[in-house]
């Protein structure tokens, strides 16, 4: 039983690894985040169940660890996601569609209502 | 065994956080670097948890779980700040 | 009411999952702290007010729960997949998605487990309008889109959530 916990989280290991490649070889921001939000969330998860697995008497705080990287992991990419297309960071050329820049008009508007400075037209490179 | 195979993860977790410190230096922009920080404290949560069982300590769980408490407060702050609406 | 004896159960739970014992001099300050602070903040956390509490519900969390980690090992396996491949098979883009939720949390949950999800990611929300970044765009028209991503989910949280 504990061998079955050891290689549990040695598989969440082996899944923090391609995260970690995944974010070397993507070609832009909002790729980058994709790989490192999902990998590391399933990585850590399996690494901390792994554990639990191993020593039974600790899965009360390892419970509360993989809940509390469960609420917070998409948030903060999310919040990432947000700020990297607010301040028009380029996409990669492979990019096929971009729906939110069809409302580019309304998101000016509420730019300058939030922030009161004007924003320009976003440049798909 | 369990304690060579525990290690042998811990090696890896230490690689891939050698591997997105190439990000960290590279960047191109101040979300990447953001990403890059993220990732890396991830890793070192699952790290902490690791080490916790090999050196056979309970308490290392508080300091992984307050390490990712204020890595997500900084996240969060930084993503504010870098929209200009702090 | 309601919204106190959640934030009070709640604050309970993470207290005992902390401290992993059931002894009555750890329980009792627990239970007092827990109680101050929900007495003073159940105003603020009204996320919790459109949860129904009926086995109906509680059998969806569950179905729902195991329907999101099923998708989450999914979308690894594929994420792993793509970043080996050495020409990287990315099709990226970003596409709307309308819902029909109407409770704030709801739309929380969704975007979270949308996020966690086979290449999707959430970059903006407007009202009922999910702005997602797609690692592999297969439907760039609302209609389509809406069906791949939304609705597994918001079957389930409609019937949480009302």
């Amino acid at each position: 039983m504990e061998l079955f916990g050891a290689i549990i989280t040695l598989l969440g290991a082996i899944f923090l690894l391609i995260a970690s490649i995944g974010l070397v070889r993507m070609p832009d921001v909002y790729n980058r985040l994709q790989v490192g939000t999902k990998a590391t969330t399933l990585g850590t998860i399996l690494s901390l169940i792994g554990l639990a697995i191993v020593i039974p008497g600790w899965s009360g705080k390892l419970i509360l660890l993989i809940i509390f990287v469960m609420m917070t992991n998409p948030v903060s990419s999310h919040v990432l996601a947000r700020a990297a297309y607010y301040i028009k960071l380029p996409y990669t050329s492979r990019t096929v569609v971009d729906k939110l820049k069809v409302s580019d008009k309304v998101l000016n508007v509420e730019m300058e209502k939030r922030y009161g400075l004007e924003s320009k037209t976003l440049k798909v490179k | 065994m369990v304690n060579i195979i525990l290690s042998t993860a811990l090696a890896i977790i230490i690689i891939s956080i050698a591997i997105t410190m190439i990000r960290f230096v590279k960047g191109k922009s101040s979300v990447d670097r953001v990403i890059a920080f993220d990732i890396m404290t991830i890793a070192s949560i699952a790290m902490i948890a690791i080490l916790a069982q090999l050196l056979g300590r309970i308490i290392y769980l508080d300091i992984a779980l307050v390490y990712g408490l204020l890595s997500f407060l900084a996240v969060i702050i930084i993503a504010k700040y870098l929209e200009k609406s702090l | 009411m309601k919204n106190f004896s959640i934030t009070f159960i709640v604050l309970m739970v993470v207290w005992i999952l902390l401290n992993n014992s059931f002894r009555l001099e750890i329980l009792i300050p627990g239970a007092i702290v827990a109680f101050v602070i929900s007495l003073f903040a159940c105003r603020l956390c009204n996320v919790f007010v459109d949860m129904k509490l009926t086995p109906k519900a509680f059998a969806y969390t569950f179905i729902f729960l195991g329907v999101f980690f099923i998708d989450l090992i999914k979308s690894n396996l594929d994420v792993a997949r793509r970043v080996l491949t050495p020409s990287l098979p990315i099709n990226p883009g970003i596409v709307e998605v309308k819902t029909t939720l109407k409770s704030k949390f709801a739309r929380m949950l969704l975007a979270n487990a949308i996020t966690l999800t086979p290449g999707t990611l959430t970059v903006e929300v407007k009202d009922e309008s999910f702005f997602i970044h797609c690692i592999d765009v297969q439907d760039d028209d609302i209609e389509g889109a809406s069906k791949d991503i939304v609705k597994k989910f918001e079957k389930y949280l409609e019937v949480i959530y009302g």
